[in-house]
């Protein structure tokens, strides 16, 4: 699956926090009130200018703090297509690979605000439009990346009528 | 990490993570291995818990797979501040009524602190829509929070996936000093690993851990995740067996213990008596310093709660600094115990009546203020010093406004003065 979109950089350490505020606590039964405010306090307008389909690049440590999964439900809704990272949160790493958003680990210091890139998930590779830099990343295990093909766990155990790991 | 086990021949020293999976898949298991493992408890809070069970709706399975062992708390918006926030209560407590799980009110507690008076077992699996499920480790059990689509799936077929985490043994070595606390000892770890320096790793401390009783081993399981943790286990012992006696729990106790040579990626060593008082700096736990460095920062609102510092010991010990004295002009004390049980116990031992009479706010038992739903929400520019376990920015309701962390007692001086304050300036 190749994925391709333009570039929003946000920094190190982007906490569930930054993602979607406690402020906001009250709108998490309407996602899509809620995702009107993804990342607020971070990019300005972010909701309108993920529109039509970004790629979300931040440092390391992307997702830290609370379990709310309504941070990747937000990104998604909004219109992120993948979140590239140097390093995740393990709680946000598994409820984006939940709910079907591709979450890639890669050193992401070449990558810039504003960059057009194109990741290519089962390859692992990752490439600005002009070929200007060319980024190479372990593929997801194979069964975790069933996960996300299904479109998250809930259609997979849905299809599958189970989760096993039996190969 | 390198397998360095046979096929089928059992490596003899283990670590507490290794020995609670084995115990509940009965094979052999290694750190790295992906494996799918039964669950003995699941439960979710009202912010994660309409999406797990919208979720869980999903699945189409008639039934939950444990209802007994399946429990929603309503604490985070308790009592609820917003029609939007009643409405997910009422579907929460239409689940409990259609599903048969155990519904813990609005005035129970924290989820976390009710699990451990009443639900956690060691060497149980545990697993809740809450990052701070961790807490339950301090037992001796797998504790760990993950996302509501996770939870609802544990919901539905009773178990999970993981990814067996390696582990850092962390010695504790020595003995607290007065005025020392789970609290100062948790976030010297975290600023010693950074907010992600344990990233999908277990930490598993020992040492002299008979010095250390059961309410500082909570809150400091409780914080295994401010530097990703995905759990902080304590073996469980006497004083284990004795905190599960006390509640009534006779049958609960059981044993667990790493073993000797047992293989960690990393050992650390922490010297109980060389730690001092810390606080947390605004916006992450890992910025941490010592309270008497911070002299100079002036506060509006001290928070004394939640699940990593709102337990008995904790209110006890910031009354025995605030008896006889107010609190300072211009600063607001809200105070919340972390369960029914707790708010009880305190008004009976009167340590309510020493807060509210050096002019405390106490509200009903849950989370209270911590994560800016409710009960003391900052206005722009306020300073506050909590004893909870987040100062991201804009945790407390406010992205204009500035979090401190610090214990109770640290808590508790602050407040009289006004400024972040060394505990040891007053007598305990």
């Amino acid at each position: 699956m190749a994925i391709s979109g333009r570039v929003i950089k946000v920094s190190d350490n982007i906490s569930t926090d930054h993602i979607i505020p406690g402020r906001y606590f009250h709108l998490r039964s309407d996602l899509e009130k809620l995702s009107e405010h993804a990342l607020e306090d971070v990019v300005e307008n972010f909701h309108e200018k993920a529109k039509g389909g970004v790629i979300l690049v931040g440092g390391s440590n992307f997702g830290i703090g609370s379990s709310r999964e309504h941070a990747p439900i937000v990104l998604k809704m909004s219109g992120v297509k993948a979140v590239v990272a140097k390093s995740f949160a393990r709680i946000f790493f598994r409820n984006a690979i939940n709910i079907g958003l591709p979450v890639i680990i890669v050193d992401t210091e070449k990558i810039f605000d504003g960059d057009d890139i194109t990741i290519d998930l089962e390859k692992g590779v990752l490439r600005e439009k002009r070929d200007s830099y060319q980024l190479k990343f372990p593929p997801l295990d194979i069964r975790i990346q069933s996960i996300i093909d299904e479109g998250g766990i809930v259609n997979y155990i849905k299809k599958h009528g189970d989760i096993s790991f039996e190969m | 990490m390198v397998n360095r086990k046979r096929k089928g021949v059992r490596a003899l020293a283990k670590t507490m993570v290794q020995k609670i999976f084995e115990m509940k898949t009965e094979s052999d298991v290694s750190p790295g291995m992906m494996i799918i493992v039964p669950v003995d408890l699941v439960y979710v809070q009202d912010g994660t818990g309409p999406l797990s069970f919208r979720q869980f709706e999903k699945l189409e399975k008639d039934c939950l797979a444990f209802p007994e062992n399946t429990a929603i708390f309503l604490d985070h918006a308790a009592p609820s501040p917003r029609k939007e926030l009643s409405n997910d209560h009422v579907y929460l407590r239409s689940m409990s009524s259609k599903l048969g799980c155990k519904l813990y009110d609005v005035g129970q507690g924290v989820c976390h602190q009710i699990a451990i008076e009443s639900l956690v077992r060691p060497c149980d699996i545990v697993v809740g829509a809450d990052s701070h499920t961790c807490t339950g480790g301090a037992l001796g059990a797998f504790a760990t929070g993950m996302g509501s689509t996770d939870i609802a799936v544990s919901m539905g077929l009773g178990k999970n996936w993981f990814r067996v985490p390696e582990s850092i043994f962390i010695k504790l070595t020595g003995k607290m000093a007065p005025y020392i606390t789970g609290k100062d000892i948790i976030i010297s770890v975290v600023k010693h690993f950074g907010s992600n320096g344990a990233s999908y790793q277990a930490l598993e401390f020992g040492g002299d851990i008979e010095n250390i009783p059961i309410y500082d081993r909570l809150t400091v399981s409780n914080m295994a995740i401010e530097c990703g943790a995905k759990v902080g286990i304590f073996p469980s012992d006497e004083i284990t067996r004795e905190f599960l006696e006390k509640n009534n729990r006779f049958e609960d106790f059981k044993e667990l213990k790493p073993d000797l040579d047992a293989e960690y990626v990393d050992r650390l060593e922490f010297k109980l008596d060389e730690i001092e008082p810390m606080v947390s700096v605004p916006h992450y736990v890992h910025t941490a310093r010592k309270a008497k460095n911070l002299k100079d920062i002036k506060l509006n609102q001290v928070f004394l709660g939640s699940c990593t510092n709102g337990r008995l010991e904790d209110l006890r010990m910031a009354a025995k600094i605030l008896k006889g004295k107010s609190v300072a002009k211009g600063v607001r004390l809200i105070v919340v115990p972390a369960s029914k049980k707790v708010y009880l116990d305190a008004l009976k031992e009167g340590i309510i009546e020493i807060l509210v009479n050096s002019g405390a706010s106490v509200m009903a038992p849950g989370c209270g203020p911590c994560v800016g739903v409710h009960e003391g929400i900052l206005g722009d520019n306020e300073v506050a010093l909590a004893t909870s376990n987040r100062n991201f920015h804009g945790r407390m309701g406010n992205p204009d406004s500035y979090i401190y962390l610090s214990s109770p007692l640290t808590a508790a001086a602050s407040a009289i003065t006004g400024y972040i304050t060394d505990p040891r300036e007053f007598e305990i």
